[in-house]
């Protein structure tokens, strides 16, 4: 029997495979397609301390192997979450994990604190690389002051497990990797959405209202793989990897780049079933290369 | 109605005009229930730019027979893809999304197309003609040859037809004809589904004439299950997802495509 088990900080997994944020709403919008507890775990959409509308439509324009987008944390708050989305979710016995968002510290701190109280969000993501509001996200996770100082005060009101979630748009990840994990972070995720843009030369118009928008996909694996793989160099903190995954082979290439765990976005669109496939695969690499620990993929890259 | 993802069977592929198909699909297994209005995200393999899937109306669903239509505008990579298949082979759908359009009972109804946006409206049509409604069918298009399955839709219906340059019915847009202009307006209901532009006048019209229009919206979509909050409307409830709460909605809902809530709500601030 396999084992497929990973542990990140605190958490444990009962397989490597998790879902991204703002691209698995709820959980529930894929109850039709999968049994969700079968994933190691969800991490829900994006809340803030407030409502967000969010921003004006057109919010995404496909590219080759990808796409963009503007979504820019349309959510309905925290306490609509906690009162509202919270009771919904306690149907998943796997790991369910938070994204945290806002614009000030403030904010990111009222958030945590809220949902620090919550049994069953065993964790959160700390999203300071959303390349999609105007003020906050993406600014906070572009230099290290802002980096730790956020990270650094939502410790202080967090006791679970603090994910903190990174930019790639930044001249050295491992740069911000290494300041988060001195402020207080038990593991990073990455990467979030490399800022992009799309135009309709017909029309002589930008596709999407905001102008730029974040790119995701298959398109943006080799440059996620790289990055993992220098963040999982620097730091001691579990690394989870996110990027253009769609299949079991690309969820180990992640592996032996470093990354204790996955995250499945993009490819929920074109597959809802993707992620419970993706699971399946490993289990037959596994099998294929005789391992009996998935574990003993976590940066095994042979150089 | 459960969601599902199933390969599907070309059984006929028909060209109508220069640039529309109309795609017959079946399949071994009961194809889930669907409504008229109700979509399907295809999946186009083997090309780069075509990495999501493209949303289509149901056009035609025959449960006794076990099949279902889709009628697809060539308009770029996926949809030219599309309407090359030969039958026998296979589609990849995710079926049946999002929610149909309000069946009435025994009444006079209106439903206005223009180019592919008859899609939904033969299905429709033919649900509304079932359940006893006196229906008439609004076609617009550019030119006589963007007219297409009026003979189909005469089975179910009167069959009205403008043109923009008056090669076939009416010459004008269809807000110009006299069917939807009549001082004493017979219909209790009017469907539409079309290029915005067009839907937005056929609304107004409606909401002078104090009647609901539903339309059908075609926002550029992600997932199509409510996932990615990338397709949404201006409601007067906020922004909503056009794949899960639409993709038919009442035009009062939505946010400057009337006159009057528009007024109300400028009172209101
Ligand atoms: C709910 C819904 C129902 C639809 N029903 C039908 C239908 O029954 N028959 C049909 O032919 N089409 C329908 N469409 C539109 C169809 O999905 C698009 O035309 C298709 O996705 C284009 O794919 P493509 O790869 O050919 O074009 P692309 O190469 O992606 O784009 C080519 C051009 O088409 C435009 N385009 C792309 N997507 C859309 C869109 N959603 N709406 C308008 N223009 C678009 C692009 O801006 C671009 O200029 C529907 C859309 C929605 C959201
Ligand atoms: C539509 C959409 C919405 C997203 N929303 C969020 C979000 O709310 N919070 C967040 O941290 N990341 C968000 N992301 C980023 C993803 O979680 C992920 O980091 C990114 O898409 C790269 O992975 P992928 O290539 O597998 O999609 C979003 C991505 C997409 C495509
Ligand atoms: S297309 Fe993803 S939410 Fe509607």
């Amino acid at each position: 029997m396999a084992k497929l088990e990973v542990n990140l900080h605190k958490l444990k997994l009962s397989n490597p495979v998790l879902t991204a944020s703002g691209t698995f709403g709820y959980g529930e919008e894929f109850d039709d397609f999968i049994d969700v507890n079968s994933l190691g775990g969800i991490i829900v959409k994006a809340t803030t301390s407030r409502h967000r509308e969010g921003n004006p439509y057109p919010r995404m324009a496909e590219t080759p192997m990808g796409m963009l987008n503007a979504v820019g944390l349309q959510n309905k708050g925290v306490d609509y979450f906690v009162e509202h989305i919270y009771p919904k979710l306690l149907k998943y016995n796997n790991c369910v994990i938070a994204n945290v968002s806002d614009s000030t510290v403030e904010g990111y701190v009222e958030v945590a604190e809220k949902l620090n109280s919550l049994e069953h969000i065993s964790a959160i993501e700390l999203n300071i690389s959303c390349p999609n509001v105007k003020e906050g996200g993406m600014a906070f996770g572009t230099s290290c002051p802002s980096a730790t100082a956020v990270t650094r005060a939502v410790r202080e009101v967090y006791d679970k497990t603090l994910i903190v979630k990174l930019s790639p748009n930044v001249t050295s990840i491992a740069e911000i990797a290494l300041a988060v994990e001195a402020a207080g972070a038990d593991a990073v995720s990455l990467i979030n959405t490399l800022l992009g843009m799309a135009i309709d030369a017909e029309r002589r118009k930008p596709v999407l209202s905001t102008i730029t928008g974040g790119l995701s996909g298959p398109a943006i694996k080799p440059v996620a793989l790289r990055m993992v793989w220098q963040v999982a160099k620097a730091v001691k903190i579990p690394v989870i990897g996110i990027g253009g995954i769609s299949s079991a082979a690309d969820a180990i290439e992640f592996m032996l780049a470093g990354a204790s765990a996955i995250q499945v976005g993009t490819a929920n669109f074109v597959d809802p079933a993707v992620t419970v496939k993706i699971i399946a695969g490993i289990k037959d690499y596994m099998q294929r290369h005789k391992i009996d620990d998935v574990n003993d993929l976590i940066g095994g890259l042979v150089l | 109605m459960k969601k599902q993802i199933l390969d599907l069977r070309v059984l006929s592929n028909s060209r109508l005009n220069h640039n529309h198909n109309l795609l017959e699909l079946g399949c071994a297994d009961p194809l889930p229930a669907m409504v008229p209005g109700q979509f399907a995200e295809v999946l186009v393999e083997g090309s780069v730019s075509t990495y999501l899937r493209r949303p289509f109306s149901i056009h035609r669903y025959d449960k006794a027979a076990n099949t279902m239509h889709l009628l697809i505008k060539s308009v770029g990579e996926g949809t030219k893809k599309i309407a090359s298949l030969k039958p026998g082979s296979t589609l990849n759908l995710m079926l049946p999304l999002g929610n149909g359009f309000t069946i009435t009972n025994n009444q006079e109804v209106l439903l206005v197309g223009g180019g592919c946006g008859i899609a939904p409206l033969y299905f429709l049509a033919e649900q509304l003609f079932r359940k006893g409604n006196r229906v008439s069918l609004l076609i617009g298009g550019r030119s006589a040859v963007d007219i297409m399955l009026a003979s189909e839709y005469r089975r179910l219906g009167n069959v009205y037809i403008t043109t923009e340059d008056g090669t076939m019915g009416e010459k004008g847009m269809v807000t110009q004809h006299p069917v939807i202009n009549q001082a004493d307006f017979p219909f209790s209901m009017v469907y539409c589904c079309g290029p915005d532009g067009m839907m937005k006048a056929v609304a107004h019209l409606a909401e002078g004439k104090k009647v609901d229009c539903e339309v059908s919206l075609e926002n550029t979509m992600a997932c199509g299950i409510g996932a990615c909050l990338c397709c949404v409307v201006e409601t007067h409830q906020g922004n909503q997802c056009v794949c899960t709460e639409g993709p038919v909605f009442n035009s009062k809902k939505l946010k400057g495509w009337t006159r009057e809530i528009e007024t109300a709500c400028s009172l209101d601030n």
